[in-house]
């Protein structure tokens, strides 16, 4: 998309379906009305976009599907603000601009043979999701892959099906936590750098791989640097406010880097060579 | 420079403006009050103001303080009104243009604006378009101001970079040589006449501007780099007010916003300036800001002229030592007394 067209023109799509996933996140599936632009579309597990609603503006989404899987693209959005809002009052049938694929992603070539560890919080799980399922539909590409997923209470989870779908499947491990004790619940309870502790993954030969609220990446990379996890074996993702998503309004730097073209994923050894600003 | 050049009289220059306004928009600082020149698409009568610095860049002129990226139109099915469809349309216009008296500072600035806007990964189709059509007719410094620091990041009151046109003042007007083709296609009109005469005049008066580099900058992205997590920027930033004047007269600031603009089933999304010195520029939706404080966003804008640009972008600062800053800032912030601090503590 580089180059060739204007980036700042938002290509229109559709929304095929709205999945209400807790009570303030619903997932979006969109495809592009442009049949030959939806055929065309490449993106890479870890990707963003910018969604359009016209008349309110644009705000950042990982797309949280995985590109082996491209009858639509998946958004996942929490209500946080005016953009937010209005794309949950969105019903199938709706125009949606997508604008993307945006920035860098999971290094998963990188990640070959290795065993990966996902540590995902709230609606950080979105672009894990990404990356699972695509290690799921290239499975014999990767190690043992394991998913240690947390969230407040039991309805805040979000990919509900899936969760059991991955639960039941024997060639991944899944974990569930939430932050405190409730009456149906019967897995952990325990916030997820805790309960990471306690599970005590060995990090040989792991990539463990975290997003979620900034309290718990921060947490969650003290509890790796105990457990011995190095630098270069922890990728996690920022947030930062975005406009342009393409490196130009200047907006959501880190020092020389820009979360929007040099990111969102970054690994805990180029992390600490930017200024701490986080 | 070249033996091209051709002699400009003063009282010519109304009347070229004029005729080159016949083909392009012309831009020309004029004077607005007893202490304020603005770049105005030139008009018969104005005032111009070709002997000093404009008091803001023509920056405004590549890169509009508001402008359209693109318009758009929901239409609604009469049938079911739950449906609805929505047409975007690029709005992407570039008229021939001239700017008629920058200053070499003020090419220099675009030329931060070219690298990020038309160099970069990703390019700025507005700005790309404009800057093709724009031709920069410079005049020189043959008297720099006591805020002007040029020389000090790279430039100079006789430097051409950015300029398609060169201007040197001498007696009776003005000895015009080309940096470019599109500069030199402007020397066929009337006004200009055989200059040979002239060329030996304006090569003195480019040699005896003294502006004499006071800043000692190298390893200045080192040393920001050094004083990044100390208590310096809680000291240098502690009059700032956050009003972001700094950013709005800068030659070079390039960030801006996007938002929604609509009136019933039309509207437009609209690109317009912003400014780093702002809380709500880095807020993020969880209501985390990573630049919550004027210490943050100082030491941003300090680092992003002086290390982050430099280091993007082969060495060249993000400031071209226009003074405009210097002379805005309502607290008397001295940006080169800042980047003097910079390297002794850093
Ligand atoms: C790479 C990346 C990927 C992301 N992926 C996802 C994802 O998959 N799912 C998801 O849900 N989120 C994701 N996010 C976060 C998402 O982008 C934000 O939640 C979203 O932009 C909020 O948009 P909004 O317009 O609804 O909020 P806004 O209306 O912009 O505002 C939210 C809050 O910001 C503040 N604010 C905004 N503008 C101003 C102003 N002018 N003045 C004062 N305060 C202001 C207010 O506190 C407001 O309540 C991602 C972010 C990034 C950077
Ligand atoms: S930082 Fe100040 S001196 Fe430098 S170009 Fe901008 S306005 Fe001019
Ligand atoms: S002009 Fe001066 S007071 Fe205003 S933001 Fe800039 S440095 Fe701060
Ligand atoms: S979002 Fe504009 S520079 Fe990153």
């Amino acid at each position: 998309m580089a180059n060739s067209i204007n980036p700042f023109l938002p290509k229109i799509g559709t929304v095929l379906k709205v999945v209400q996933e807790t009570p303030n996140i619903k997932s979006f599936q969109v495809v592009l009305n442009d049949q030959e632009r939806m055929k065309s579309f490449r993106f890479e597990p870890g990707q963003a976009a910018q969604l359009s609603i016209f008349g309110v503006g644009e705000a950042t989404f990982v797309i949280n599907s995985p590109p082996t899987r491209m009858e639509y693209l998946q958004f996942s959005v929490m209500q946080a603000g005016e953009v937010t809002e209005r794309i949950h009052q969105l019903k199938e049938g709706n125009p949606i601009g997508v604008r993307g694929p945006l920035g860098n992603w999971f290094p998963y070539e990188d990640m070959k043979g290795k065993d990966i560890y996902f540590i995902g919080g709230g609606i950080g799980m979105a672009p894990l999701r990404t990356l699972l399922l695509f290690m799921l539909d290239n499975r014999k590409d990767y190690g043992e892959i394991t998913l240690l997923y947390g969230a407040r209470s039991p309805q805040d989870l979000c990919y509900k099906e899936e969760v059991k779908e991955w639960e039941a499947r024997d060639d991944m491990e899944l974990i569930l936590t939430v932050d405190r004790e409730f009456p149906e619940w019967d897995k952990r309870v325990g916030l997820v750098p805790n309960v990471l502790k306690e599970l005590a993954p060995s990090p040989q030969n792991k990539v463990a791989i975290t997003c979620g609220p900034p309290i718990m990446i921060r947490f969650t990379l003290q509890a790796l640097a105990e457990l011995g996890f190095k630098d270069d074996q922890v990728i996690t993702t920022l947030e930062r406010r975005m406009k342009c998503g393409i490196g130009l309004c200047g907006r959501c730097n880190i020092g020389t880097k820009y979360v929007c073209i040099d990111g969102p994923v970054f690994s805990l050894a180029q992390l600490k060579e930017l200024p701490p600003e986080l | 420079m070249s033996n091209k050049g051709r002699f400009l009289a003063t009282d010519k220059i109304p009347g070229l403006l004029k005729r080159l306004g016949g083909t392009y928009r012309v831009f020309a600082p004029v004077k607005v009050s007893d202490t304020v020149i603005l770049f105005h698409e030139f008009k018969e009568g104005a005032q111009l103001a070709l002997n000093k610095q404009a008091t803001l860049p023509p920056k405004e002129i590549l890169f509009p303080q508001t402008e359209c990226l693109l318009s758009y139109t929901y239409h609604k099915d009469p049938e079911n009104l739950e449906k609805s469809e929505v047409q975007v349309e690029e709005t992407l216009e570039a008229l021939p243009t001239i700017i008629f008296g920058a200053r070499p500072c003020d090419a220099r600035g675009l030329m931060v604006f070219d690298a990020v806007f038309n160099d970069g990964q990703w390019r700025d189709p507005y700005y790309k378009a404009r800057r093709k059509a724009t031709t920069i007719v410079t005049i020189l410094c043959t008297q720099p101001e006591n805020t002007c620091f040029c020389t000090s990041v790279g430039g100079g009151p006789t430097n051409t970079e950015g300029s398609d046109l060169v201007l040197t003042p001498v007696t009776g007007g003005y000895f015009a040589e080309p940096a470019t083709e599109k500069g030199g296609a402007l020397l066929q009109d009337e006004a200009f006449a055989l200059g040979h005469n002239k060329a030996d005049e304006a090569r003195e008066e480019r040699e005896k501007v003294s502006l004499e580099s006071e800043l000692e900058l190298d390893g200045i992205a080192q040393c920001l780099l050094e004083l990044f997590s100390t208590d310096f920027w809680k000291q240098v930033s502690a009059k700032c007010i956050s009003c972001g004047a700094c950013t709005y007269v800068c030659p070079t600031c390039y960030c801006f916003n996007i938002t929604d603009e609509t009136a019933g089933v039309k509207g437009e999304r609209i690109r317009t300036w912003d400014s780093c010195m702002f809380y709500q520029y880095t807020l993020e939706a969880s209501g985390h800001n990573p630049r919550p404080t004027k210490v943050e966003r100082y030491r941003n804008r300090i680092g992003h002229k002086f290390s982050y640009h430099p280091t993007n972008y082969e060495g060249m600062f993000g400031c071209t030592g226009c003074g405009r800053c210097i002379k805005a800032c309502p607290v008397s912030l001295d940006i080169r007394q800042v980047l003097r601090e910079v390297k002794v503590h850093g």
